[in-house]
C-alpha cells in the first residue's frame, strides 16, 4: 500500500509538463503512422470478419453464394430440439466444472502450499495435466471409459462394483466428460491459488493462532476472504473455457450418444460440416452472446466485491 | 520521409515471401516448361486405407500406359470433415487437378455447374452404367467416372450359424426376426444383431438399407419427398426402417457392447460367430476378409427384408466419382482427362481388381467380376441382374439428405427415443439441408 502512495504522485507530476508541451492536446509518444499498420491488420484480422460473421449469420451461405433470409437462421436454432440440448447442457458443463475446479483448485492449493515432502514436485505434477494435448487426454480417456474393457470399470469390478456406461450412458456421458475436464484444468486453478495463498501475509495467520483460532476457523477467516482475487480469475478463466470447450467433447463422444452430450460449440461444428456456414455462423453469434451475457454481469459483481473488500 | 527504411524493409519482406509462395507454386508448375511429354498431375482422395490402395494400384498403372504423365496423391479425411475440405477447396480456387468425391446429392452440394469440367463430351461415356452417370448428372452434362464398384446396403451373415441352427435366408421382416428369436433361444453367448454405435455412421443400416423396400410400397416416395410432399414419420413404409431400429434394441437383440463396439469390432464378432447379422454396406467386406481370410466363405449377404417377400430386394449405392475441378487447365487439363477415360475404361477396374476385393459389381461395361470374389459380394448379383430387385439408394435419387440421420438412429437404437419421434425428428434435420440447395417447395 505505501509503495503505490508515493509512486503515483510522481508519476502525474511528470505526466503534465509533456501534456503541456504537446499544446495543450492529451500527451501521446506516437504519430499517428505509427499506429496504422496496427489498425490495418486489426481491422483485416478481426473488424472485418466479426461484422461479417453478423452479417453471414443473417443469411444462407454455401460458400458459393448467400442469401438474405434476416433472422431465420436463429430461429431454425432455437427451434431445434438438439441446440436447445446443446445450449443446456453448455450452461451444464460450464457450471459444473468451474465449481469443481474452484473447490479442487483450492483444496489442492491449501495442501502444496503446507510443509510437505517434495512440494515444488508435487506443485508441478498437479500442473502437469494442463500441458498435455486435449484431444489426447479425450481419447485416452474415452479407452479407459469403455464400459466393457476399460481400465475403470475393471477397477471397479474388482471391488464389486459395475460401473455404468460412463460415455454411452446418456445419463452419465456430460458428467464424465466434465470430470476429465476438471481433472485436466484443475492445475491451473490450483496455480492461481497458489499465487494467492502465498501473498497471505503470515502475520494474519499468527495473529490468528494467538487468537485462538482452529484450522477450519483459520481457513474460512482469513484464506477464503484473502483469495477472493484469486478465485474471481479461477471462476472467469474456467467459466468461459467451460462454455466454450469443444476439443475434449470431441475427442471423447462427438456429443453422442445421439445427441446427449452436444454442447453449443459441438453444434455449431456439426452445423458447419454439414454445409450450413449461414446457420452455423449464427450458432457462433448466439455463443458469443450468450458468453458475454454471463460473463459481462459476473465480472462487474465479482470485482465489485472485490474493491469492497 | 523519415519511416523510408522501415517501409523498403516491409517490402523487401513482401517481396520475399511473394518470392517464396511464386517458388512453391513454380515448382508444381515448373513441368509445363519441360513440355507436354511430363505433365504432373495431383490427385486427391479420401484418406481410408482402400482408398489409399486403390488410387496407388491406378495411378501405378496409369503412368504404365501413358509414360508423360505423372499423377501425385494427395488424402483428405472422410466423411463431413472431407466434404468441408472439398467444399472450402472448391470455393477458394485451391482444388488439385482431380479429386474423388461422393455422386448423388453431396455431389449436387458442391455446385457442379459452377466447380466442375463437364465430360459429356468424352466417348467413353456411353460405356458407363447408367445408374451410375444419373448420380454425377448436374443439368444435362456428365461429370465424373466410377472411382470403384457398386456397394449393397444389406445384411451380412454368418453362414455357420445358419448352417448349424438350420435357418433359411429370410426375405420377410417377420422371418428375420424369426431367426433372431432361434438364434438367441441357442445361446452360447452369440448376438442376434451386431451394432456398432462407438462409430455412428453405421447404425444407420436397417433405415438407409430398406429403401428398396420402401420403394417397393410408394414408387413416388423419392419424388415426394425432393417435393417436401412426403416425410420419414407420416409415411408408413419409410417409418418401418426407424421402427425395425428400435424392436432390434427393444427385444435384447444387440450385442451387448453395441454402445461403445466400432466397425472393426463388429466385423470381428461377425467372422468369428459372436454375432450372426450385422447390416452395414458391403464396402467393408474387404476390410473383414483382411484381418479375417476365413470370412470370405463364412459370411454372406442378404438385402434387409421387407414385408413382402414377392418384392424383396437390394438397396445400391454407386460408387463414388472423380471429378475435374475448373481450375485445371492446360496440360494438366489434358493429363486429367486422360487419367479419366483410363479409370472408365475394362483397364481401369482390371487395375482396381488388383488393389483389393471389389465392393461389388463394376459401373463400367466389359468389366466382370473375378470368380474368386468373396460370397458376400457374390450374393449380390442375383439381386442386380433380376429385373426390379435393386433400387439406387435415397440419397442418389433425392438430393435431400440430413446430416444427423447417424445421430439419431443411435439414440433410437439405444432406446434414448422413440423410433416415431426419430422420424419426425430427422424430418426436421432434413428441412435445413433442403433449404440450403434452395429447393422449391421447402
Amino acid at each position: 500500500m505505501t509503495v503505490t502512495s508515493t509512486t503515483r504522485p510522481r508519476a502525474g507530476s511528470k505526466a503534465s509538463p509533456a501534456a503541456a508541451a504537446a499544446g495543450g492536446k492529451a500527451y501521446t509518444p506516437y504519430k499517428f503512422w505509427f499506429y496504422l499498420p496496427t489498425a490495418v491488420l486489426y481491422s483485416v484480422l478481426f473488424l472485418v470478419p466479426t461484422f461479417a460473421s453478423f452479417y453471414y449469420s443473417l443469411t444462407r451461405w454455401s460458400l458459393f453464394e448467400s442469401k438474405f433470409i434476416g433472422f431465420e437462421n436463429f430461429v431454425t436454432f432455437f427451434q431445434e430440439p438438439a441446440l436447445v440440448k446443446g445450449f443446456t447442457n453448455t450452461l451444464i458443463y460450464g457450471a459444473v466444472t468451474s465449481g469443481a475446479k474452484v473447490v479442487l483448485g483450492l483444496l489442492l492449493a491449501v495442501l502444496l502450499t503446507s510443509r510437505i515432502v517434495g512440494r515444488g514436485y508435487l506443485r508441478s505434477v498437479v500442473f502437469f495435466p494442463v500441458l498435455v494435448s486435449t484431444i489426447g487426454v479425450g481419447l485416452m480417456f474415452q479407452v479407459m471409459m469403455n464400459p466393457e474393457r476399460g481400465i475403470i470399470n475393471g477397477a471397479l469390478g474388482v471391488i464389486g462394483i459395475q460401473g455404468p456406461g460412463w460415455l454411452t450412458d446418456p445419463k452419465w456421458a456430460l458428467l464424465s466428460i466434465a470430470a476429465v475436464d476438471v481433472w485436466k484444468g484443475v492445475g491451473l486453478a490450483t496455480l492461481i491459488y497458489i499465487a494467492g495463498i502465498v501473498s497471505i501475509p503470515r502475520e494474519y495467520m499468527e495473529a490468528a493462532r494467538v487468537d485462538g483460532a482452529g484450522s477450519f476457523e483459520t481457513f474460512r477467516r482469513i484464506v477464503l476472504p484473502l483469495c477472493k482475487p484469486a478465485t474471481v480469475t479461477v471462476i472467469i478463466l474456467s467459466l468461459i473455457g467451460g462454455l466454450r470447450s469443444f476439443e475434449l467433447i470431441w475427442a471423447m463422444t462427438r456429443g453422442g450418444p445421439g445427441f446427449t452430450s452436444d454442447v453449443i460449440s459441438s453444434v455449431i461444428y456439426k452445423q458447419y460440416q454439414a454445409g450450413f456456414y449461414g446457420l452455423s455462423t449464427a450458432g457462433n453469434v448466439i455463443l458469443f452472446l450468450l458468453v458475454t451475457a454471463i460473463i459481462l454481469p459476473l465480472n462487474l459483481f465479482l470485482n465489485r466485491k472485490e474493491v469492497d473488500m | 520521409m523519415t519511416f523510408r527504411p522501415g517501409t523498403r524493409g516491409l517490402a523487401v519482406m513482401a517481396a520475399c515471401s511473394l518470392a517464396l509462395t511464386a517458388c512453391s507454386a513454380g515448382s508444381l508448375g515448373s513441368s509445363d516448361d519441360a513440355g507436354a511429354s511430363s505433365v504432373e498431375i495431383t490427385y486427391l482422395i479420401g484418406n481410408q486405407e482402400q482408398d489409399l490402395k486403390d488410387a496407388t494400384q491406378l495411378t501405378k498403372d496409369f503412368t504404365a500406359k501413358n509414360p508423360g504423365v505423372t499423377v501425385n496423391l494427395e488424402t483428405r479425411p472422410a466423411g463431413s470433415e472431407g466434404d468441408n475440405i472439398i467444399k472450402t477447396r472448391l470455393s477458394t480456387g485451391d482444388m488439385t487437378d482431380v479429386f474423388a468425391y461422393n455422386t448423388g446429392s453431396l455431389f449436387q452440394a458442391i455446385a457442379p455447374e459452377k466447380n466442375l469440367v463437364p465430360i459429356s463430351d468424352q466417348p467413353y461415356i456411353g460405356d458407363l452404367d447408367e445408374n451410375f452417370t444419373k448420380t454425377v448428372t448436374s443439368g444435362d452434362k456428365v461429370y465424373g467416372v466410377p472411382s470403384g464398384g457398386f456397394m449393397g446396403g444389406a445384411v451380412l451373415y454368418n453362414i455357420p450359424i445358419y448352417t448349424k441352427l438350420g435357418l433359411q435366408v429370410p426375405k420377410t421382416w417377420a422371418e428375420f426376426m424369426a431367426n433372431n428369436a432361434k438364434i438367441k433361444a441357442a445361446g452360447g453367448g452369440v448376438a442376434p444383431v451386431i451394432q456398432t454405435y462407438g462409430e455412428t455412421w453405421t447404425s444407420q443400416l436397417f433405415v438407409l438399407g430398406d429403401f428398396h423396400n420402401v420403394a417397393a410400397a410408394e414408387p413416388d416416395f423419392a419424388d415426394k419427398y425432393t417435393k417436401n410432399q412426403a416425410k420419414y414419420a407420416t409415411s408408413p413404409a419409410a417409418l418401418k426402417g426407424f421402427e425395425h431400429t428400435e424392436q432390434v434394441h427393444d427385444l435384447g437383440y444387440e450385442n451387448k457392447d453395441f454402445a461403445s463396439a466400432k466397425l472393426p469390432d463388429g466385423l470381428k464378432m461377425l467372422a468369428t460367430g459372436k454375432g450372426a447379422h450385422y447390416p452395414i454396406l458391403s464396402g467393408v467386406v474387404n476390410d473383414m476378409i483382411a484381418t479375417n481370410p476365413n470370412a470370405a466363405k463364412d459370411v454372406g449377404l442378404f438385402a434387409l427384408p421387407g414385408d413382402d417377400a414377392s418384392k424383396n430386394g437390394l438397396t445400391v449405392w454407386t460408387p463414388g466419382g472423380i471429378y475435374i475441378p475448373t481450375t485445371t487447365t492446360g496440360d494438366k487439363l489434358e493429363a486429367a482427362k486422360k487419367f479419366l477415360a483410363f479409370v472408365a475404361s475394362p483397364d481401369g477396374c482390371k487395375s482396381l481388381a488388383s488393389a483389393g476385393v471389389p465392393t461389388g459389381p463394376y459401373a463400367i461395361k466389359g468389366c466382370q467380376l473375378g470368380s474368386d470374389v468373396p460370397q458376400s459380394i457374390k450374393d449380390m448379383q442375383p439381386y442386380l441382374d433380376k429385373d426390379g430387385a435393386s433400387s439406387l439408394a435415397l440419397e442418389f435419387v433425392s438430393p435431400v439428405k440430413g446430416p444427423s440421420l447417424e445421430q439419431i438412429t443411435v439414440e433410437v437404437g439405444s432406446g434414448i427415443r422413440k423410433a416415431k419421434d426419430g422420424a419426425a425428428r430427422y424430418d426436421e434435420d432434413v428441412k435445413k439441408q433442403a433449404q440450403q440447395l434452395g429447393l422449391a417447395g421447402w
